[in-house]
């Protein structure tokens, strides 16, 4: 046992930092603090700088101009960037598509799209839910018929987040209805100009617009855009699935989260002293710290075992669930530690231009916790996430 | 004992129901007597017990209505304690609006010390969380004068009156006010502010038993009809214990809430006793059920558009409200010593 990082570690750490300090503008990180919503120029700039730093592919393998991170350097990454109040880096193209198209995708593929993904100029979004299918993925009905050189593709996506911005969207399709669902699936690049899609906003409880519809009718997708071959989708997917799971558990940005409510507490006055000298309120955040303290260690035994060659299994379902209540946990303490100015709801798809009349640090404190009701049900929700622990670490 | 309503009680909860289905504005809820229900005889009333307060606002959170009843007993129940009979029967009639500022920015949810103020019959200061000001034409407001707190009336367009208003967590809106050297009219003294206060919490509570019903019920048609995996999802045992804990919390929910009604008119320590107790209670439920309704759900109670997100909302701002847990928790813990 040792609980301590390497020297190299360490130094990577500050690397880090230092880049941190001297590339993140600080208007995008006081947005990302403020939880206000980011523009597209702003994950685009940002985008740019870790590109240029290529910290973007550092997780990629080296032959395809990635630095092949540890899953500790990864960890250890995504915590600072956390801490800095750094945009989180919109997955879908760089550790979602990309891993599946170095895994699956023909050379063509790989050449093509992995440098417009590091250089920003395609923007992917995920086609993966649909309205009937949730938490069961595979009973999707999207249809792409064959015709000549093209698949006509046919019916709906949800849930695309970010989709607004997107040029690209790779999609799970139906393209046979033989065999069990999950065999009929095939995996499908789609250019978003193509004729035939329309994008419809979602807004959600927190009123933001975050996430969309997506329609397809008869759009017209050339065959080389399937990856890998007809009706082996599903494989594909759930390789995307495992592949991005070591930072499951948010860890980074729970911690983030402790630390401003700490700040806040000390700022927020109850009965004439600051909240923090509260005695139940104090009781509540000192339950929680405990808790990650835990979690983060947790996180890291499974970090550290991935970097020793074990993938994670179903350790990363049960990060995904503690993480996730954890993280909904410090958005529900943040949201009772603003007190009162809670109830002023104010989001940015409201017409008139409304300001929230409280302090800075309790302007999103309930749009927060709201919209993070989100991520116990998103990306296999905690209730599959306990049938995979219930099957495949428990036996039952 | 008896834990039925009384026959007249049942049947103001019923014909409210019905009008709030059918979309009841002001002068139909005044028309019903939901306005005269929170006013006793002696205030020129019907009601104001209570299992008053208690029927109708289980049904105006059920509903989901944004109307400001909360605020006519509120706000008028002060205006009765000053003997101004004349502005009751107009308010019990629907034709006078009346809302309550008292809160300011650092009071959180103390209900002191007040640090607005009047001099030479103009009020000055600033007040927080207004709920449903907008749109009043008379507030009560609360100043300190000759070194003591009283209770003025001010008329929200009047000279030096701003509101800055913005849409409230649980519907309605939620007004900070500013008044600079606005005319104010004396009241009197805010000795009933405290027993105001607590029968506003009763009915904060019932509208919070009212929304969690909504919410069971959505969610247990949501259970019934949505199918994952090739069954509805309410076959998952997974999600019918969790719901089968949801409806025992919502009679656990119930109860506290009979218990507050029956002590309302006790002397204050046994009053606020059952103030806390309740509401520290109902606070942790609402919450309770809106995450589960949510989760149980998934992803549609995310939107905007289903119905669920208001009552979402109304729940988890129950806590907000005249206290939070831990603000009712160290009360009780005071007063249960």
């Amino acid at each position: 046992m040792d609980l301590n990082y390497t020297a190299e570690e360490m130094a990577f750490r500050e690397e880090v930092r230092a880049f941190l300090k001297a590339k993140l503008p600080p208007e995008i990180a006081a947005k990302v603090a403020s939880a206000t919503q980011l523009s597209k120029a702003d994950y685009d700039l940002w985008h740019l700088a870790l590109a240029e730093q290529g910290y973007l592919s550092g997780p990629w393998p080296k032959k395809f101009g990635g630095q092949e991170w540890s899953a500790v350097q990864k960890h250890i990454f995504e915590e600072e960037c956390a801490l800095a109040h750094a945009p989180r880096i919109v997955p879908f193209g760089v550790a979602m598509l990309a891993p599946v198209l170095q895994a699956f995708g023909s050379k063509e593929q790989q050449d093509y799209y992995l440098p417009r993904i590091l250089s920003g100029e395609d923007w992917w979004c995920q086609g993966y839910s649909e309205p009937g299918a949730g938490s069961d993925l595979a009973s999707l009905k999207t249809r792409a018929v064959r015709e000549g050189d093209h698949y006509i593709v046919n019916g709906q996506k949800t849930w695309t987040t970010l989709g607004q911005y997107a040029n690209k969207i790779f999609c799970l399709v139906r393209t046979g209805t033989e065999g069990k669902p999950q065999e009929g699936i095939s995996f499908l690049l789609i250019d978003m100009e193509t004729p035939g899609i329309e994008v419809r906003p979602i807004i959600l409880i927190d009123g933001e617009h975050e996430v969309n519809e997506v329609w397809f009718t008869d759009v017209k997708v050339p065959v080389e855009n399937l990856v890998g071959k007809e009706n082996e989708g599903w494989t594909y997917a759930k390789y995307l699935l495992t592949h991005e799971r070591t930072g499951i558990a948010g860890v980074g940005g729970t911690n983030a989260g402790l630390q401003a409510l700490k700040r806040l507490a000390h700022s927020e006055m109850q009965h004439g002293r600051p909240l923090i000298e509260d005695p139940l309120f104090a009781a509540r955040l000192a339950r929680f710290e405990i808790e990650l303290m835990a979690m983060a260690t947790f996180n890291l035994r499974t970090v550290a075992g991935a970097d020793a060659g074990k993938a994670p299994g179903a350790e990363s379902s049960m990060l995904k669930i503690k993480g996730s209540i954890m993280r909904q946990q410090i958005n529900d303490l943040a949201r009772r530690a603003v007190g009162p100015w809670a109830m002023p709801f104010v989001s940015e798809q409201m017409e008139g231009n409304l300001y929230h009349p409280g302090p800075d640090y309790s302007a999103k404190a309930s749009n927060v916790y709201l919209n993070n009701r989100k991520i116990s049900i998103y990306g296999g929700s905690n209730e599959v996430q306990r049938g995979i622990i219930t099957k495949a670490i428990l036996g039952l | 004992m008896d834990f039925n309503h009384t026959e007249e009680r049942r049947m103001l909860a019923d014909s409210l129901r019905r009008s709030l289905e059918r979309g009841a504005d002001w002068a139909a809820l005044a028309e019903l007597g939901v306005l005269g229900a929170l006013f006793t005889e002696d205030e020129g009333g019907f009601g104001g017990q209570g299992f008053d307060i208690a029927v109708i606002f289980e049904e105006l959170g059920r509903a989901g209505s944004d109307a400001p009843v909360l605020e006519a007993g509120l706000a008028g129940g002060l205006i009765a304690d000053a003997g101004r009979a004349d502005l009751v029967e107009r308010i019990i009639g629907g034709d006078l609006k009346v809302a309550l500022a008292h809160a300011e920015p650092g009071m959180r949810y103390d209900l002191g010390p007040v640090s607005a103020s009047v001099h030479d019959g103009h009020l000055s200061g600033r007040k927080s969380f207004a709920t449903n000001a907008e749109g009043a034409d008379l507030l009560v407001v609360s100043a300190v004068a000759q070194g003591k707190t009283a209770l003025f009336l001010v008329d929200p367009k009047a000279q030096g009156v701003t509101l800055h208003t913005t849409p409230a967590l649980m519907g309605g809106t939620i007004s900070e006010i500013t008044f600079d050297r606005a005319p104010a009219e004396p009241l009197g003294d805010a000795g009933t502010l405290e027993a105001r206060v607590a029968a506003a919490t009763l009915a904060v509570c019932a509208d919070a038993l009212g929304a969690m019903e909504t919410a069971k019920a959505m969610t247990l048609d949501y259970l019934r009809t949505r199918k994952q995996f090739g069954v509805p999802i309410g076959k998952f045992q997974a999600l019918q214990h969790r719901m089968a804990d949801v409806a025992i919390e919502i009679e656990m929910a119930r109860s506290a809430l009979i218990n507050l009604a029956g002590h309302l008119s006790a002397p204050a320590p046994t009053r606020d006793r059952h103030v806390s107790a309740a509401k520290n209670l109902i606070g942790r439920v609402a919450r309770l059920v809106a995450e589960e309704a949510i989760q149980m759900h998934g992803g549609i109670a995310m939107t905007e558009e289903y119905a669920l997100s208001d009552v979402a909302r109304r729940l988890v701002a129950v806590d907000h409200r005249f206290g939070d847990e831990d603000w009712h928790l160290a009360r009780f813990m005071k007063l249960s010593a």
